[in-house]
């Protein structure tokens, strides 16, 4: 606690002394404290004056108030006897049964187990430990003997009750954890069970023994010790420690050089303790045990929340309606108050409008192909509302739900029509694509790949493959939008002027040599200049538009791995293609609407080659186009290093221009047009 | 359509004044700003952000806090220990009532505005009750050592939190008694510094927050006095706080220029317990922020760097647009520059002494872009200081240069320049008439042969200037409805004929000068005027709204003309729309009647009325693209707007002949070094 200041203080008369720790009761907000052993005081906080208030005097000694969350306090005398406080007040004069006799308590703890109190206290005599569980509501008692030890004896218990089982932690003067098994339910009346241990963990860290003083559970499999640290002969330092019971590790410590009092509490995340001079409060959060987390290895990773997120794939006909109004809530909701997500119980209100859509859609279910597109444009053609992607998300999810249960059904133009017309996104019909590939549309996939900004790696990964793997013949008969390529493919016919243009660009005869050198072979179209484009037009607009998809490199590479050799080198062959194209231009662009960018064409020839480098190494056919790569990339980076050092100039005589431009005071000459 | 021979002007060394204080009025979507020259300024979000109002300062007169309380009653208290009320109409300090504690650090209205504390050097709250032209002392608080920095009214007008040196107390208002006393440096016992607690704020759920010198936000419970949650946003001190109306954002501002928001939000989403969290750094400042505020839509900060930034919260902005831009606005949003067209002379106002300038020449011409050698450097002719505390209000030079004339609050100064050679003589003109001062605008006729005074209550006095220096006065224009509010733009035709005037109202009242009758009224529209400028040839008046609007009145004709009215229809550009700087200029080019020149902060313009407007799909900057084009293929992308954005930031720009401009520009970097040096902060391990 940084800033410690007492809300309240009491104290008792001189000569007094409080006997037992002070507890609170939770339902009245009452303290309960006991002085001289037998003299009962109850007050609250407005009461000032501790002699003034509510007084009982017992008729035995207590040993502890317990006070439990849901309950009365309980009340535990010194020669064992049990009352909860209301029983004893009631008569504070009553006798106090002795059960224990000349056994002394040396701890004691309470518990809720179910409806009824539970009261666990553990004696001494002679050297040999007994436990008693007490459960008050059955008013039953029963006692059971710990295994004898020899050398060492416990110091200190806690217990915590789990599965109407009592697990008991001993920390024995050995300073080993044991633990305890009690179970609460005993039929048997025998007399003093004995109860056997086994050994929970060592408290030594290299060689030095951590001497623990005391100890809590926090949770199944970490406990936290306070005790002093240190070999012997050395002075000892104290420290509390969390122990990890299931790896038997440390798992973390904190070193109190003020000094503690031995004692530790331990509430609601937080341990409680006195260091020095001042009660010292620590926040501790104790993640799952596992392995990695015990050897330090633990990634932050956490599993999302799935259960608050509207799932997008339930798009069953039966769930319709629902997703439709949960949908619409969501894009409401982004639309005005830019919250994520929202749950999708919260969704009370419903539109009589979006209900007529899911209607609608649930309606049509049955109804016959031309009618349903019918419907369906009708409903398309309606004026835009802020939740109408939500409602074309489904309309789309119920034309594939159609198309996968009758495959002969597939609604090419009016998909297309959707697609063109409409913002949508991948995760609105997630789908779409799924049934596109097999269906092989690939005018449909040309389209989602330009336009849809969420498209799953795997899926532009089966695209390619798709792509790659077509005859072009079978492309020749295709219906594909050729604006990207038609720019650049089409114009090299016939285009000589193109090698003036290279020289322009910085490159050397000897370069050109390399370039045209290389012996051409396949079937594709040949120029004069020895220049090809290695695949036919339409392949290379669908190879475009994956080229210009979104997607993220670590997911995207294991799926590239895949890729059949040939095809990969086909598609490198491509991507070089590209590569020189735009190096033709100064402004290294490619002509036309929607072609692929330099760094576009880069980044995925970096990625097929690092997805297969050892491939591209072993293959006969790709070893000269690599080679040619080469030597490519190398002339340009010679270019480039070039510009570099012309750019150090201008930059000066920008800097000699700005200078100017410091004086107080010019004339000068500005001309607008 | 042609080239200018531009004067580019740098030597303008205005440094405007750093910002003190800062109060918001939500009801009123105004923001008075005080700055450390005891300037009070009052900016008009609903008008664009437009500084509608400057009461310029005193130097007797500094002001420390700001609060606006009766509704739109503004009151400011500084070190001078007088707690002060504005008068926002005629721009003046109406009246000033002595605290009787010291020094005031510290000035806080309450929630209702029926009382004001102040905090004071010698330790006290004093509370004064707002009364009907006026305040009255209504009762002290317990007083302890210590100067009382910062106070805060508890929302239920029940208790006060008060900020002083390592300590933090809450006064029960009713009782006047001290009921809680926190140390704020009860923990960092090894620390012998002080800690000042800069700033306070009083949440209506009984916590208290602070910002210290220590780089702490604190927050804590004034009933148990203990400390709920502490944040050290900074190394460097956390000069201010302000907190949202719903309690649901703070913003602060600290010695390093940095300014970062807090917010209360929920731990886990969907929880009920929520904490504050420190959200958004912005780093707008170079300098210490002194003042934030908060509104409901954006943070507003203002550093001694004298900008005041204007930072829109995207979430509560529903779609990009106007007002989801960043603000920041350095210079003022008028005129401090006048100029002697015939006698290629500048007239520069600084905040107590004017400076005058004559041009530079040069017999060279050139091509677009080229410097031209001089033949003449510029000379600084007089420097004329005002005496007294008094700021200056408005001043003007005569077209003919031989006239000077200045006003400040209780004073007006009238000069008669002379130039023989290279010597200029300078002699008071004495017995000036006596007029209803002060005055906020002055405009010297065309043929420098009368002056125009803007004064009080919409009212415009005209001054005869007689040879060989003196004057007379000769009439008062007063609105045929009345007014209270003072005029503050004037224009006059070249002619000589008419005049226009502009008042507080946004009123725009057109007068006959030669007959001293009122002409007639420009229909009302519903924002600022920011310029106006009366045509020489066709005595149209053309006005600039701070909503970025034109509009053409023929004065003639008592109507806006077809040109207008066209505008209004095909509408405005909206890239021009979007400029968030007031037009604050306008003149005319009288050998190419279809030009209107205007400027503001970041660009400069020629207006053609000859070339059709563009539309939003059109490139509105064209300049560039234009030059690019040859002759043929120009033609088709020609349009109104010819837009120069080479000089910035423009602080005047005049046509002095017909193809020669003046440019006053006052770059950044210069008013930068005139600063004293920000704190050091390291940047990787510099």
């Amino acid at each position: 606690v940084s800033d410690q200041k007492p809300l309240g203080c009491w104290s008792v008369k001189h000569g007094q002394i409080i006997t037992c720790p002070v507890v609170c009761n939770f339902e009245t907000h009452e303290y309960i404290a006991v002085h001289d052993d037998k003299v009962l005081r109850i007050w609250k906080n407005t009461d000032i004056n501790l002699d003034k208030v509510f007084k009982a005097t017992l008729s035995a000694d207590v040993y502890r108030i317990h006070s439990l969350p849901n309950g009365g306090p309980v009340v535990l005398f010194k020669g064992g006897g049990v009352r909860t406080l209301d029983v004893l007040l009631e008569a504070p004069q009553q006798e106090i049964e002795n059960i224990i006799s000349d056994e002394v308590i040396k701890w004691s703890e309470a518990f809720n187990e179910g409806q009824q109190p539970v009261l666990i206290f553990a004696t001494e005599k002679d050297g040999d430990f007994f436990v008693y569980v007490k459960k008050l509501k059955m008013n039953s008692l029963h006692k059971y003997k710990l295994e004898q030890q020899e050398l060492s004896k416990p110091l200190s218990f806690t217990a915590y009750i789990k599965n109407k089982i009592i697990t008991l932690l001993c920390l024995y003067s050995s300073y080993s954890v044991y633990k305890v098994l009690i179970p609460l339910q005993r039929n048997t009346e025998e007399e003093e069970q004995i109860l056997s241990r086994s050994l929970l963990l060592n408290l030594s860290v290299s060689g030095t023994v951590l001497k623990g003083t005391s100890f809590v559970v926090l949770d199944k499999d970490h406990i936290a010790v306070l005790g002093s640290l240190g070999a012997s002969g050395e002075e000892c330092k104290e420290h509390l420690t969390v122990w990890n019971t299931k790896f038997q590790t440390l798992q973390t410590s904190k070193e109190l050089p003020l000094g503690t009092s031995g004692q530790l509490w331990c509430y609601e995340e937080k341990f409680f303790f006195t260091h020095g001079k001042v009660l010292t409060v620590i926040m501790y959060k104790c993640e799952t045990s596992s392995l990695a987390a015990a050897v330090g290895k633990l990634k932050d990773s956490q599993t999302p929340d799935v259960s608050s997120f509207v799932n997008w794939n339930t798009l069953g006909d039966e769930e319709l309606v629902v997703s439709v109004q949960s949908q619409q809530s969501v894009a409401l909701k982004a639309e005005s108050k830019m919250t994520l997500r929202s749950k999708r119980n919260t969704v009370a209100k419903v539109h009589p409008d979006t209900l007529s859509v899911g209607q609608l859609l649930l309606n049509l279910k049955d109804a016959s192909t031309t009618v349903l597109e019918d419907e369906l444009r009708q409903l398309m053609s309606k004026a835009q509302t802020p939740d109408f992607q939500a409602t074309i998300g489904c309309v789309i999810t119920a034309l594939i739900n159609r198309c996968k249960t009758n495959p002969k059904y597939y609604p090419r133009n009016l998909l297309l029509q959707i697609v063109q017309t409409r913002e949508l996104s991948y995760s609105l019909c997630p789908d779409l694509m799924a049934v596109a590939l097999e269906k092989k549309d690939l005018h449909l996939l040309q389209n989602c790949l330009q336009r849809f900004p969420d498209i799953p790696e795997e899926i532009t990964y089966t695209c390619l493959k798709v792509f790659l793997s077509i005859s072009e013949a079978y492309l020749q008969r295709i219906d594909v939008n050729l604006e990207s390529v038609i720019c650049y493919i089409d114009t090299e016919f016939n285009n000589k002027d193109v090698k003036t243009e290279i020289v322009e660009n910085g490159f050397n005869a000897e370069l050109e040599q390399d370039i045209w050198d290389t012996k051409i072979t396949k079937k594709t179209h040949l120029t004069a200049d020895g220049e090809f484009c290695p695949v036919g037009p339409q392949k290379a607009a669908l190879l475009n538009a994956v080229l210009l998809s979104a997607y993220s490199e670590t997911f995207l590479l294991p799926h590239l791995k895949n890729l059949p050799a040939q095809q990969a080198v086909l598609f490198l062959r491509y991507l070089y293609y590209l590569y020189v194209k735009c190096s033709e231009k100064i402004n290294t662009t490619l002509p036309g609407i929607r072609s692929p960018t330099i760094n576009q064409i880069m980044d995925w020839m970096c990625l097929l080659l690092d997805a297969h480098f050892t491939v591209m190494v072993m293959l006969p056919e790709a070893k000269e186009l690599l080679s040619n790569l080469h030597k490519f990339v190398r002339a340009q980076v010679r270019f480039y290093s070039e510009l570099n050092k012309i750019e150090g100039s201008l930059r000066e005589l920008q800097r000699l221009n700005h200078q100017k431009d410091s004086q107080t005071y010019s004339i000068e000459v500005l001309e607008l047009i | 359509m042609g080239e200018f021979e531009v004067h580019r002007v740098r030597f303008f060394g205005l440094v405007p004044a750093g910002v003190r204080c800062l109060a918001w009025h939500p009801r009123g979507g105004r923001l008075a700003l005080a700055r450390t020259d005891g300037t009070v300024e009052i900016y008009n979000f609903a008008a664009n952000y437009f500084q509608e109002k400057v009461i310029p300062g005193n130097e007797a007169r500094s002001v420390e806090a700001l609060c606006w309380a009766a509704g739109e009653r503004l009151f400011g208290a500084g070190l001078g220990g007088d707690i002060t009320e504005y008068d926002l109409a005629r721009l003046c300090a109406a009246r000033s009532v002595d605290g009787c504690g010291g020094p005031i650090w510290s000035m806080a209205a309450n929630s209702s505005g029926t009382q004001l504390a102040i905090g004071c050097e010698d330790g006290s709250v004093k509370l004064f009750q707002v009364v009907p032209g006026g305040i009255e002392f209504e009762r002290n608080l317990d007083r302890r050592k210590g100067r009382i920095l910062c106070l805060s009214w508890h929302p239920s007008d029940t208790h006060i939190a008060a900020g002083s040196i390592d300590v933090l107390r809450v006064f029960n208002v009713c009782s006047g008694q001290t009921v809680q006393r926190i140390m704020v440096n009860y923990h960092v016992q090894k620390v012998k510094r002080e800690c000042i607690v800069w700033s306070i704020a009083f949440l209506s759920s009984g916590t208290v927050v602070t910002s210290d010198s220590f780089g702490r936000v604190q927050f804590w419970d004034w009933e148990q006095g203990t400390l709920l949650e502490s944040h050290t946003v900074s190394t460097s001190a956390v000069l201010s706080l302000a907190v949202s109306e719903k309690e649901d954002s703070i913003v602060v501002g600290t010695s390093t220029g940095a300014t970062y928001q807090f917010q209360l939000l929920p731990v886990k989403m969907g929880s009920l317990e929520k904490r504050w969290v420190r959200t958004k750094p912005f780093q707008h400042h170079t300098h210490d922020v002194r003042a934030v505020a908060h509104s409901s839509m954006a943070l507003i900060s203002g550093g001694l760097d004298a900008q005041l930034v204007i930072r829109p919260l995207m979430e509560k902005v529903q779609k990009k647009g106007y007002d989801a831009a960043l603000r920041k606005i350095t210079f003022p949003h008028r005129r401090l520059v006048s100029c002697a067209r015939k006698a290629r002379l500048l007239l520069f106002q600084f905040s107590q002494h004017l400076e005058l300038w004559r041009l530079g020449s040069t017999d060279e011409t050139g091509k677009d872009g080229e410097v031209l050698p001089l033949c003449r450097m510029p000379e600084h002719l007089v420097q004329l200081k005002s005496k007294g505390p008094e700021h200056i209000y408005c001043s003007c030079v005569s077209p003919c240069g031989s006239w000077v004339a200045y006003s400040t609050a209780s004073r007006f100064h009238l000069y008669r320049v002379q130039y023989e050679g290279d010597g200029v003589s300078i002699k008071k003109v004495p017995k000036v008439p006596k007029l209803l001062l002060p005055a906020y605008q002055l405009q010297f006729s065309s043929d420098s042969g009368s002056l125009f005074v803007a004064s009080a209550r919409g009212s415009v006095h005209v001054l005869q200037l007689l040879e060989p220096g003196g004057c007379k006065h000769l009439h008062t224009f007063r609105p045929p409805s009345g007014s209270p509010e003072a005029v503050y733009l004037l224009a006059s035709s070249t002619d000589g004929h008419w005049l226009a005037a502009v008042s507080g109202d946004w009123a725009i009242h057109i007068y006959n000068v030669k007959c001293f009758k009122h002409h007639c009224t420009v229909p009302t529209y519903t924002c600022a005027v920011t310029a106006l400028a009366i045509h020489p040839l066709t005595n149209n008046l053309v006005i600039a709204y701070s909503d970025q609007q034109l509009f053409e009145f023929s004065i003639p004709e008592k109507q806006y003309t077809a040109w207008s009215r066209m505008v209004q229809n095909f509408g405005l550009h909206k890239v021009w729309l979007e400029r968030d700087s007031p037009i604050t200029h306008i003149t005319f080019n009288p050998k190419n009647p279809s030009h209107i020149l205007l400027h503001d902060i970041y660009m400069f313009c020629v207006l053609d009325k000859s070339l059709p407007l563009p539309d939003n799909s059109a490139l509105l900057m064209n300049q560039s693209t234009l030059k690019q084009l040859p002759e043929t293929a120009r033609q088709r992308q020609l349009h109104a707007f010819k837009i120069c954005k080479k000089f910035q930031p423009l602080l005047f720009a005049d046509l002095l002949d017909e193809n020669c401009l003046v440019m006053v520009e006052r770059p950044i970097m210069d008013i930068k070094t005139q600063l004293p040096l920000p704190i050091q902060q390291k940047k990787f391990g510099t």
